[in-house]
């Protein structure tokens, strides 16, 4: 257990920030998880650097979603979550992308486990996955036009009259 | 898919297509695979999903926080009391709500009953589709035991939408701990005639060991978690790793196997059944050291008050008001929680923006990242054997399509 306490938070950030400077940024460390922000150029690279390095071993994607903040000037997101088994910790990596020209370099060159992750966020966000092996729509239907977790798109109907959700505050 | 051509080894030409699914009684859930066969044996298998996907974390997004319980119900529909504990333990840590003891080791009693209930339905289901359909019939009268204990506790079996941020919404009644008593009395004896027809039977050893064996390495970088991540000989179990509702007092082991073949995980779900057990029997006698009565943090803004209450006194009146139409001070935040479900670590990463309806809410479901793997796996097994292989991985369909 005397391992775990010298591996914490900031020290992951200091390393990562000694390798790559300017392009680690927005960190934060809400309720306990440490969170950075990179750059598309960077994300494979420094989760390379995460998962190589012997003493975080970072080789474990819990888990990879996707964001979307229409204010935003990157409007579109990817979020990761690593998870190092051998020192128990976590970090969420994320990676902000135009809504004109979403792109990502794939993480299924690391995590073979990327592959239905990324296929579901392309399928809700439009997020393309740059070299992934089979980048198609996973839980919609194939001819889907839209991409429907971005916020633009309506949950309901947007002709339907009987229902008026403002009533609701939604 | 096209035909694959087959070399001189091969008595036919080319590959037959076989579609398996999407309304395949052995499937057990709806989903497709379509495979391409030199006679049994499968050359190549594509997986489509998506047939019961209900846009739950669309639908999230435009819901407060206790309607989103029910959603939680439909993801992994075997054991969905733990989906819903995950979801409100996910909302008390963004809300730094403290829960007493008493509500954690409820939880932990419930948590586990439906752990085994989960495993229980798994493990009969793989007994079924290698054709021994008795243990299958034992088990399922204890598991209507279990959803009994369920319905005295919140007045539901399958769908529980069980408890309330902060715990439950109320105690346990006595009627119910004296049916976890007797649970507890009952289904051990149960389930040793049901290990009995199965660990040493000849026929099932024939069928499961060796059968889509998978490295730790492989699972791992597959995302794997839950029992058939142990089975390949990786002890990652939320439970232990970052511990939640009081894990970290208990004493139970975690269980896992060596080589991830279908023997592996069927032995790794039966073991944990009988540490569930164990879980139960310590929460039982620790919930009974802990003050009576308490079921729920002291968190007005966020727990529902009684009914009686609500028609009985102005200030439930609000409180149920507010909670109901989402009146309530949310933080803007990001977290994530995971709890160690049926199948794995199942998480929800949610980011507020201080509104009543999440910002982003994203399901991490392990039936959705373990069955990626499958046609890897399937290749180059007789269709029977990938049968067994498919329900040895226990998908979930809701949680598959979320």
């Amino acid at each position: 257990m005397s391992e775990v306490t010298t591996i914490n938070a900031q020290s992951i950030l200091d390393k990562l920030k000694a390798k790559f400077g300017e392009e680690i940024f927005d960190s934060s460390e809400p309720y306990n998880l440490l969170t950075f922000s990179t750059t598309k150029e960077s994300i494979v690279d420094v989760i390379k650097f995460l998962y190589e390095d012997q003493e975080l071993k970072f080789t474990y994607l819990t888990d990879l979603c996707g964001i979307h903040y229409p204010d935003q000037e990157l409007q579109l997101g990817v979020i990761y979550h690593l998870h190092s088994l051998t020192k128990n910790i976590r970090v969420r990596i994320k990676v902000f992308l135009p809504l004109t020209s979403p792109r990502i370099p794939t993480m299924t060159t690391v995590f073979p486990g990327a592959n239905w992750m990324e296929r579901e966020t392309y399928d809700f966000f439009g997020i393309i996955f740059e070299g992934h092996p089979d980048l198609r729509r996973i839980l919609n239907v194939d001819d889907m036009v839209a991409f429907p977790m971005r916020k633009e798109f309506p949950l309901e109907d947007p002709n339907r009259t009987d229902k008026n959700d403002e009533y609701f505050g939604r | 898919m096209s035909h694959v051509k087959l070399g001189e080894q091969s008595i036919e030409k080319e590959t037959n297509t076989l579609n398996l699914g999407p309304t395949h009684p052995a499937t057990h859930g709806v989903f497709q695979n379509v495979l391409e066969l030199d006679g049994e044996r499968i050359v190549s298998a594509d997986s489509t999903i998506g047939y019961i996907h209900r846009a739950f974390e669309k639908i999230a997004e435009h819901r407060p926080f206790y309607q989103i319980t029910p959603l939680t119900d439909r993801l992994n529909y075997c054991s969905s009391p733990i989906n819903n504990m995950g979801w409100h333990m996910t909302v008390e840590k963004l809300l730094n709500i403290q829960t007493p003891k008493r509500v954690d080791y409820m939880r932990i009693i419930v948590m586990e009953l439906s752990r085994i209930a989960d495993h229980l339905i798994c493990n009969s289901v793989i007994g079924v589709d290698s054709g021994a359909y008795t243990g299958f019939l034992y088990v399922f009268q204890k598991r209507e035991d279990i959803y009994e204990i369920f319905e005295e506790i919140c007045g539901s079996r399958l769908t529980t939408n069980m408890g309330r941020i902060g715990g439950f919404e109320r105690d346990f009644n006595a009627t119910a701990i004296a049916k976890i008593k007797r649970f507890l009395v009952e289904f051990p004896p149960v389930m040793r005639e049901f290990e009995n027809l199965f660990n040493r039977n000849r026929i099932f050893i024939d069928r499961c060991v060796g059968v889509t064996p998978i490295s730790a390495e492989k699972a791992l970088g597959y995302s794997w978690s839950g029992p058939i991540l142990r089975a390949a000989g990786v002890d990652y179990d939320v439970r232990v790793m970052s511990p939640y509702c009081s894990y970290d007092e208990f004493d139970f082991d975690i269980p896992v196997g060596t080589n991830g073949d279908i023997y592996d995980r069927f032995i790794v779900r039966n073991e944990e059944i009988w540490q569930s057990l164990r879980l139960v029997e310590q929460a039982l006698v620790k919930m009974e050291k802990e003050p009576k009565g308490i079921f729920n943090a002291q968190v007005p803004d966020y727990c529902l008050p009684p009914k009686e209450d609500v028609y009985n006194s102005m200030e439930a009146l609000i409180y149920h008001f507010k909670i109901v139409m989402g009146e309530i001070p949310i933080p803007n935040s990001e977290v994530y929680h995971s709890v160690e479900g049926g199948n794995g670590e199942v998480g929800f990463y949610l980011a507020t923006d201080g509104g009543r309806a999440p910002y982003r809410l994203h399901f991490r479901r392990p039936s959705f990242i373990n069955y990626q793997a499958y046609s890897d796996l399937a290749v180059g097994c007789l269709i029977s054997d990938a049968i067994l292989s498919l329900s040895s991985l226990n998908v979930i369909a809701g949680e598959l399509d979320a």
